[in-house]
């Protein structure tokens, strides 16, 4: 214990003795929250558009102006019949045209099928995907309104109409932001945790340090536990950093228990901790160790974690292999303890599986570190 | 009673053989010198006295331990040291001495008192609050010295531990190991140094992992009887090696610098004969002088001997 002990407060000296690491690894994580937060935003809004109406009837007028009342279009321009639609994306001055041919107002009164065009730049699959949900949703919810008008005129009768009134839960507005926070949270972890640990026993191993700590009494254990409290201690005090930023600059608010959450956020780190230990055991030198870490840690906490890439879309094995992902479990946990404001009954199994893969981690890790040269 | 017992030590990596078929024995609170030119195999054998490096064969024992089987037993007992000043840089004196300390178990007032003696050892009293990075290299290499005997080691260890050191601080550093050889510690440095052989009781030679001499340097110094060691001054060196080394009466020739050191029979005349030999090949003025033989001629002449050995081997 005293041993332990002097590890610990070894590496604490060495972290306060670098004040500018120690803002790193406090700061950091909270300015990549910041940036990826504000850049990583998916909600797709004020979206240009440009109006190509060559009907120029009042039934034209009030398809278009469903459009923008619906805050997800801005009226860039209104172009006349015979544009060159296609320089205008290329220009990119709209994102999308909407092309209403002559005669659509005729046409509707006379009761026949009518048409109307969008057309939108698919450069931005993502986007284009989005936009296409939303103007069918206009185009279907006027078309609905309009019907219903002419069946009242026709049959002197309110006609009833299905109407679909979804209530989406803990994110009502589906703000992006929400959901992407919390895997935020998991991802900077991962990636601070890993590295600052790897780090800090490969710089022994550089200097010549940890050859001397081998031949000391200090066992491998002590050293493990000495060098991983002090870092978990600091992690602890970034997660705190990164809530608060989260809360102030995003309004993301722990809704569930602390505790729950503390107790998921310990087993995390306990795990990517041992996860940088074992990077350690195979590098010998910082810059390995930081690539390393860098790489491991942070391609399977964006891609495998359903972070970012929802795991059900990925092939089958993909999807197997991402149990070993740790992020992956203590997402689970960390959308539901924030966003739900659950505790943690309905989260045994990847809590299980976090402890799991941070047994197995600090076992391998052990295992390597103890090993004797040649 | 021997302190250190090591017996056909051997230590491969792969093909190459690192250490090979290594035995010597050290006695209790002698200092023991492992000299050899780098690559020698000096290091790796001090690590697997240490209990760092795994064996391929042979056997280890130190202070009884067989250290090969049991390298934690060992650990309470031994300190080490080696030239890279395994210190933590970005610590200060006293928060090195402080870490050391509790990881060798000590506390209290036991790490206090051990404490002021390092300090008081290493010449760094109120100087506690440097940071050690900012020591020079003989502070440095008493500091380091001084957290590797903090837990009182009957064994001590040292890999190199005067290398790119001043001469002042070096001299510093060995009066200090003598006292601790007095005080009852045995002590085993590593060094290509070969005038801090005189510091040691004993020396083992090393080369190519193999041993080539082994006793004290007066006892060494002994594979010169019945010889003598001429040390000869000329223009053209080059040209004196070559035909000195055809004469039946050299039996070993080196240079040294830009002079050369012969080995020849001890009897009267030899010199006059070395300088014949020269006039006659118009390499004037030269200068021949029998020299008392320094510990490098007799390494120079254990690695001949050594290296003909294993020619002869390789032959057969």
């Amino acid at each position: 214990m005293r041993r332990i002990l002097a590890v610990a407060l070894k590496e604490l000296r060495q972290a306060a003795r670098d004040p500018l690491s120690l803002a790193m690894l406090l700061g950091v994580p909270a300015m990549m929250l910041l940036l990826y937060g504000y850049a990583l935003n998916f909600d797709v809004k004020h979206i240009a558009l440009a109006v190509q109406d060559e009907d120029r009837t009042a039934a034209s007028r009030t398809l278009a102006d469903g459009f923008f009342t619906s805050g997800y279009f801005d009226r860039v321009r209104d172009v006349p019949a015979g544009t060159d639609l296609a320089r205008l994306t290329e220009l990119r001055e709209a994102s999308a045209v909407l092309v209403i041919p002559r005669g659509y107002g005729r046409e509707l009164a006379g009761g026949r099928a009518s048409e109307v065009q969008l057309v939108l730049d698919g450069t931005d699959a993502l986007t284009a995907t989005t936009l296409l949900g939303y103007a069918q949703a206009i185009v279907a919810e006027l078309d609905g309104r309009r019907l219903r008008r002419t069946l009242v005129r026709l049959g002197g009768r309110e006609a009833a109409a299905i109407e679909s009134r979804p209530r989406v839960w803990y994110n009502p507005e589906l703000q992006s932001t929400q959901f992407l926070v919390p895997g935020l949270i998991g991802f900077i972890l991962m990636l601070t945790a890993v590295i600052s640990t790897a780090l800090s026993v490969v710089r022994e191993k550089e200097r010549g340090t940890m050859e001397q700590l081998r031949v000391t009494e200090l066992r491998t254990a002590q050293l493990i536990v000495g060098k991983v409290l002090p870092y978990l201690g600091i992690s602890l005090l970034a997660t705190a950093v990164i809530l608060l930023t989260a809360r102030v600059l995003f309004g993301v608010a722990v809704r569930g228990s602390y505790l729950a959450l503390f107790a998921a956020t310990l087993l995390y780190l306990v795990g990517a901790l041992s996860f940088g230990l074992l990077v350690s055991s195979f590098s010998d030198s910082q810059a390995m160790a930081f690539q390393v870490g860098a790489v491991s840690s942070m391609l399977p906490a964006i891609f495998l974690s359903g972070f970012i890439f929802p795991i059900r879309g990925m092939p089958h094995l993909l999807q197997y292999l991402t149990y070993a992902v740790p992020t992956r479990h203590y997402l689970i946990v960390l959308r539901g303890v924030v966003l739900k404001g659950t505790d943690l009954t309905p989260y045994g199994r990847p809590m299980l599986y976090l402890a799991l893969y941070a047994a197995v981690v600090l076992a391998l890790a052990s295992v390597r570190l103890a090993r004797r040269e040649g | 009673m021997s302190a250190i017992e090591v017996s056909a030590l051997t230590k491969r990596f792969r093909s190459f053989v690192a250490v090979d078929d290594l035995s010597f024995q050290v006695a209790e609170g002698s200092v023991f010198g492992l000299l050899g030119s780098n690559g020698a195999g000096k290091s790796t054998a001090i690590r697997i006295l240490c209990g760092l490096l795994s064996a391929t064969s042979g056997s280890v024992r130190v202070l009884g331990v067989d250290v090969l089987a049991e390298p934690e037993r060992v650990k309470r007992m031994l300190g080490y040291m080696t030239q890279r000043f395994s210190l933590y840089e970005d610590l200060s004196v006293r928060q090195n001495l402080r870490f050391f300390g509790g990881v060798y178990g000590l506390r209290g007032q036991a790490l206090a008192e051990r404490e002021a003696w390092a300090l008081e050892m290493a010449g760094l009293q109120g100087r506690q609050d440097t940071l050690t990075g900012a020591l020079s290299g003989g502070w440095k290499q008493r500091l380091a010295l001084a957290c590797s005997v903090l837990h009182r080691p009957r064994v001590l260890f040292l890999d190199e531990p005067t290398g790119g050191v001043d001469p002042l601080s070096r001299r510093r550093f060995w009066a200090l190991i003598d006292a601790m050889a007095g005080e009852g510690v045995t002590v085993l440095v590593t060094t290509h140094y070969l005038d801090e052989a005189e510091h040691c009781d004993r020396i083992a030679l090393m080369h190519a992992g193999r041993l080539v001499a082994l006793g004290s340097v007066p006892e060494l110094k002994q594979v010169f009887l019945g010889r003598a060691v001429l040390e000869v001054t000329c223009p053209d060196y080059v040209a004196a090696l070559r035909e000195c080394e055809a004469q039946s009466f050299v039996h070993e020739a080196s240079v040294f610098g830009s002079r050369l050191h012969l080995v020849v029979d001890d009897v009267p005349g030899v010199r006059a004969q070395v300088l014949a030999v020269l006039e006659r090949t118009k390499n004037v003025p030269a200068a021949v002088e029998r020299i008392v033989p320094s510990l490098e001629d007799v390494f120079i002449h254990s690695v001949e001997v050594a290296d003909a050995a294993a020619g002869r081997q390789g032959a057969a």
